[in-house]
């Protein structure tokens, strides 16, 4: 049993795969969905546009994301990975998400640079599973442009042009919007967290 | 609250380290995928590997010390010189790399920019200006301004675009980020173009990384608030010990810079 790292076309794959090798964590990209129902742990990474996910639901792994999450299987997902999560984002209003979380995903407003590029800190709760042993002001790297809100199962939150969710928590499903295989020691105590679930 | 990143650079010619004083008079600095994990080691934010002769050779990469730098790094990783391809991209993401840097083929063919950014993201696409300044030719005088002319393959050719104006450019086809070299300081350690910094980052709204001219922490605090930087570039002040950037990010702490420090 092995991570399944989804690949739907949506750019680099190549870091993910690298910080799970690093762990010693066996891993495989795989855009077929036989092996993502089989995996035993599913990663959903994302860099690129929120439309991009529409190629999930035409591929058939969404279906068989959404039948691992109701047998509990682990998820994470990371940068538009999560905000896949939630109802749907304004960067593609014709492209639904998840709606594991509720709330849609906007753009920064223009107060701001966008994209929000670089290390910021967290405030993250102490429930967190996932940020188990980390100190509450972590830095992690971040891009993107478009922003989750704070909901009820936010679990670490960000400040740049307001605060926004850096990170979700719920049972077995963790969204991250910051990128944990960039994030050095951090980011990988993160995902050491997530494995060991 | 968003640090001002460090980034360490290094340019690599063959497969090693070097580096040179206003683009030439190249000496070893060692191996590139030591260099990267020391760096991060001791505070970089971030990585950035040149082939600085990729470009004027006519050359790919090479994208076996990319995968050997990439390796081991967990922090992100930009790797620029001779990509002229969105293929030659692919390959260079698919040995390890986050980001693409592009120069020369940029101005050759700006559609490369979009092409990149359509398919890995506009965050993996960073556009590199060599920018010197004066009135060369093809540049119209501005009157009472300082203006400067972007250069490509690697500082020897003078393309006649403005340098701010080419990053308005850049930043409209889908550029995530500009690293912006002064070549008028680079190797010098006098201090990055403010100047030029603060005008180009009044022109676009992506980060600008400054780049040329890193001599000690002052430079780097002043290419942060009067540069207005948002993040900035040093190659050999770290490579040859002169700085650590452990130190460096201590003493700009100090000044009330937000860094990433410690960490």
């Amino acid at each position: 049993m092995t991570i399944a790292i989804v690949d739907y076309g949506a750019g680099n794959l190549t870091s993910v795969k690298k910080a799970f090798d690093h762990l010693g964590e066996a891993c495989a990209i795989t855009s077929d969905a036989a092996e993502v129902s089989r995996a035993a742990k599913i990663v959903l990474p994302g860099v690129g546009h929120f439309a991009s996910t529409a190629g999930l639901a035409n591929s058939g792994m969404q279906l068989a994301i959404a039948q691992a999450i109701d047998r509990d299987v682990p998820f994470l997902g990371i940068c538009v990975g999560m905000q896949w999560m939630f109802t749907g984002s304004d960067e593609s209003l014709e492209t639904r998400g998840l709606s594991l979380f509720s709330g849609n995903c906007a753009r920064f407003p223009a107060t701001v640079k966008s994209p929000h590029v670089g290390w910021n800190q967290l405030q993250i709760s102490s429930s967190s599973r996932l940020f188990r042993g980390l100190s509450n002001a972590s830095f992690v790297y971040f891009t993107h442009s478009y922003r989750a809100p704070i909901v009820d199962h936010t679990v670490a939150c960000c400040e740049y042009g307001g605060q926004f969710s850096a990170a979700v928590e719920r049972g077995h499903l963790f969204g991250v919007q910051f990128h944990p295989e960039k994030s050095g020691d951090a980011g990988l105590e993160i995902l050491r967290n997530f494995c060991e679930l | 609250m968003l640090t001002k990143r460090i980034i360490a650079c290094l340019d690599v010619d063959a497969g090693r380290v070097v580096k040179g004083v206003q683009f030439t008079n190249l000496r070893d600095a060692g191996d590139p995928g030591t260099l990267a994990q020391a760096h991060a080691a001791n505070g970089a934010d971030e990585i950035v590997l040149l082939d600085i002769s990729a470009a004027h050779q006519h050359r790919a990469i090479l994208l076996d010390t990319v995968r050997r730098t990439a390796k081991e790094l967990f922090i992100p990783f930009t790797v620029g010189g001779g990509i002229r391809t969105l293929d030659d991209a692919a390959r260079v993401f698919a040995a390890g790399a986050d980001k693409i840097s592009i120069n020369s083929a940029a101005i050759a063919n700006p559609s490369l920019i979009t092409q990149i950014a359509t398919r890995f993201g506009a965050q993996a696409v960073v556009v590199a200006i060599d920018a010197k300044r004066g009135a060369e030719q093809g540049i119209e005088q501005r009157e009472a301004l300082p203006h400067w002319q972007a250069f490509t393959r690697g500082g020897r050719t003078a393309t006649g675009h403005d340098a701010i104006a080419w990053a308005q450019e850049a930043e409209s086809r889908g550029a995530g980020e500009i690293l912006l070299t002064s070549m008028d300081r680079d190797g010098t350690a006098s201090g990055f173009d403010c100047d030029l910094t603060r005008a180009v980052a009044a022109a676009v709204r992506i980060p600008v990384i400054a780049s040329g001219g890193a001599g000690g922490a002052a430079h780097f605090a002043e290419v942060f608030r009067a540069g207005h930087a948002d993040a900035a570039l040093a190659a050999s002040i770290f490579h040859y010990g002169i700085g650590s950037i452990a130190e460096l990010k201590r003493q700009l702490s100090a000044e009330n810079i937000s860094v990433r420090w410690p960490c």
